[in-house]
């Protein structure tokens, strides 16, 4: 056995090592240290995920490193053992490669976020979030059982909420991020509460949590069973990843730092739904229905946000959809048994969309200094200016020159232009679909068509034309720690298609050790020309729509709103989903809990309560006036006590 | 003499002791009342040990006059102290804890 592979625990316990250095000496070390050992510790990780996938290279089949006993009841017992194979390992890669390059990016970030919020002391908290997110990550992809994946399941859930509240009291009406965060946690409950059913099923079914023993025995349960599982296992990842109908949480958690959307809510955390389906790929081969389902619930969310992605006007509101509609992409595609198509297209993703994400962060620090500039000293407030808004921006291309490219690179990316890393990865998931199911393709193609539509629009909105408020006109690129991981990552944007490429398919050879029975991708000819003329097409309607008159004001509708009517206005409200749910979810909801809260509570339960107390409290003080005080009295009654007594026992 | 004599009496005293315990007022009276009852009930655990020949009776009497001495001397400074607070040992007017 490698003994390389030993050090595996290490991708947990170094950016845990890090948090402790941040919690117990970073104050005061100050910023640049926190920012440095956060990203060290989340580099170490990625060294030893690179360490490891040399170590795999020797012994493919990988090994199963246990660390520590975590309970024995009865002979159930549970530990903390790592699995070390080729799909964890990936999954190491991306997690802690792309983190380690959002943890450098969020050196520069989060010093102008934190001074521009007024607040630098929360720079290091920022860190041991991040840190922790990593450290939980691992925990996630490194489990061997489904109990572990559990725990690293809701401690991201947990980071999540707690970066996406990191500005807790700022946000609408002071609460706008707190309730985002509230929202994210709540809805990704639902999605948990699956995984956890899903985890009952399985231990009822099969006696035990581990991938080993119930893929094993996966062949001899009961239909009914593996199904419920399935199924269960489906509602968590329309949790976790964001998919229909629990998608909602993941637009409102652009609420987070920028950073935090790409790190946690486009590369890695989101994906986790798509590495579970993947990961439990032996128990959904034996279920076509679940797969089915799966398929759908992919398709139909990745044409669902992709079309409201069309109607935003927030930059991070239109790739937190375009997230919603690549994972519904990768989710089809796990489903679809193409699991080599979901995960490339998850490393390619990670890539391209945490790119998108930084850049559009590094366009809002470019909006926000332009605008205190424009200020000029002049100690306004200016809540009213949103640097987010896209209408607010245009010619931002001659100001910020590395920001336009890589947010070029990483947009033809995703709209799958060849040869970026997007084309190879899409056009895999759609020729998987087109050899499954026709209506699928379709759903999905046409969805590809609306990513290269949303992206050309945005591209135009924010860099082309002329600047339209003085805050685009005094924006300028930022210092080399913000735009040096932009390269890095737009590098890794065009470069990643070589992954898989069409008829070498490392990455499949490369899985096959850690799952069975894949297919080797094809590469259908007509069906990549298909993606390409429509992604093609897409530019092409976005440029001739925005560009060819572009908007001069930023209160100027949008010129799709009059042709199309309602179905704009549709896209722009994201189809009142939100409506929708407060109206039969929330309102309901908050009508039972008012119930419960007020007549049955407070008069029910609280009035037996006090009742009772009432009622003690009038028996006393009727008895108290036995108590008069005379002693006499009292030896009197004494006797009369004992007089009746004995002649009770005499009589008797 | 018969046991039946010892017993007759015995009852007197306890009932005069009741009696004073119940009706009278002043408490060094009371406690008088109280040593009556104690010593009622001496006299018959030593008659009865006489009738059966039986020690234990007349160890008992010795235990009850230590702990009534022991009694006595508590509650007279019990009514020493409440004397100087009040300036009175009316049991009566000692209902400061009443309900």
């Amino acid at each position: 056995m490698d003994t390389l592979f030993t050090l595996v625990p290490w991708v947990v316990f170094a950016p845990v090592l890090g948090i402790l250095i941040n919690l117990l000496v970073g104050k005061r070390l100050g910023e640049k240290a926190v920012g440095i050992i956060g990203s060290l510790a989340s580099g170490a990780a990625f060294i030893i995920s690179v360490i490891l996938a040399v170590a795999l290279g020797q012994h493919p089949e990988g090994v199963v490193h246990p660390l520590a006993e975590w309970m024995t009841i009865g002979d159930f017992s549970v530990r903390w053992a790592f699995q070390v194979d080729t799909l964890s390992t990936t999954m190491m890669l991306v997690v802690s490669g792309v983190g380690t390059l959002i943890h450098i990016y969020s050196i520069g970030y989060m010093h102008a976020d934190t001074h521009h919020h007024g607040d630098p002391g929360r720079f290091r908290r920022f860190f041991i979030y991040l840190n922790l997110f990593i450290a939980m990550m691992m925990v996630l992809v490194t489990a061997d059982s489904y109990l572990m994946l559990f725990v690293g399941w809701e401690g991201v859930g947990l980071c999540s909420y707690l970066l996406i509240g990191f500005w807790y009291e700022k946000g609408e009406a002071g609460l706008g991020n707190a309730r985002a965060g509230r929202k994210a946690f709540i809805v990704n409950r639902v999605g948990d509460f699956g995984l956890l059913l899903a985890m009952f099923v399985m231990f009822w079914a099969f006696g035990s949590l581990d991938f080993a023993t119930v893929f094993a025995q996966a062949g001899t349960v009961a239909a009914g069973a593996l199904l419920a599982i399935t199924l269960f296992m489906l509602l968590a990842v329309t949790g976790k990843s964001a998919q229909l109908p629990l998608f909602v949480w993941l637009p409102d958690a652009m609420a987070g730092p920028t950073p935090v959307s790409a790190l946690i809510h486009a590369a890695t955390m989101v994906t986790a739904g798509v590495y579970l389906v993947a990961r439990s790929q032996p128990l959904f081969a034996l279920v076509p229905a679940a797969q089915t389902a799966v398929t759908w619930v992919g398709a139909l969310t990745a044409l669902f946000a992709a079309t409201i992605a069309v109607g935003q006007y927030d930059i991070k509101k239109v790739l937190a959809y375009s997230t919603i509609s690549q994972l519904g992409f990768m989710v089809a595609a796990v489903g679809m048994g193409a699991v080599v198509g979901g995960m490339f297209h998850l490393i390619t993703h990670a890539f391209f969309k945490a790119l998108l994400f930084l850049a559009a962060g590094s366009v809002i620090l470019g909006l926000e200094r332009g605008h205190e500039a424009a200020l000029n000293g002049q100690h306004l407030r200016h809540d009213h200016f949103d640097p987010q808004d896209m209408r607010n921006m245009g010619g931002l291309r001659p100001r910020m020159r590395i920001t336009y490219w890589v947010y070029l690179i990483g947009a033809l990316a995703l709209a799958g232009i060849a040869p970026l890393a997007g084309f190879f990865s899409k056009d895999e998931i759609l020729a998987a679909a087109s050899e499954q199911s026709l209506a699928v393709f379709i759903i999905l193609a046409i969805a590809a068509f609306f990513t290269a539509f949303y992206m050309g629009r945005q591209l135009i909105l924010v860099f082309g034309g002329k600047p339209r408020t003085r805050a685009a006109e005094g924006a300028a690129e930022n210092s080399p720690i913000i735009t040096v991981p932009l390269i890095i990552l737009a590098v890794l944007a065009a470069l990643g298609g070589l992954l898989n490429l069409p008829g070498l398919h490392w990455l499949e050879t490369w899985l096959e050790h850690s799952l069975e029975g894949l297919s080797a991708g094809h590469f259908i000819l007509w069906v990549a020309l298909l993606s390409l003329a429509v992604a093609l097409l897409g530019f092409w309607l976005a440029w001739s729509i925005y560009a060819r008159k572009p908007r001069q004001k930023p209160a100027e509708p949008d010129p799709l709103a009059a042709p199309l009517g309602d179905i704009y206005r549709g896209m722009e409200r994201k189809w009142w989903v939100d409506e929708f749910y407060r109206a039969v979810l929330l309102r309901p909801a908050a009508w039972l809990a008012n119930l419960l809260a007020g007549p049955v509570d407070q008069g029910g339960i609280d009035g037996a309560v006090m009742g009772t107390g009432r009622l003690a409290r009038l028996a006393a003080r009727g008895l108290s006036l036995l108590q008069n005080g005379f002693v006499r009295g009292y030896a009197l009654v004494m006797l009369l006590g004992v007089v009746a007594i004995l002649t009770y026992l005499v009589l008797r | 003499m018969p046991i039946t004599y010892y017993i007759v009496l015995s009852s007197i005293l306890f009932v005069l002791g009741v009696i004073g315990v119940v009706v009278r007022r002043n408490a060094i009276v009371i406690f008088m009342s109280l040593e009556l009852m104690f010593n009622a009930a001496n006299l018959l655990f030593v008659a009865f040990a006489a009738y059966y020949q039986i020690i234990t009776g007349q160890l008992f009497v010795f235990f009850v006059m230590t702990v009534a001495a022991a009694e006595v001397a508590v509650g007279l400074a019990l009514m020493v102290a409440i004397f100087r607070a009040k300036h009175s040992i009316d049991v009566d007017q000692m209902s400061s804890l009443k309900g």
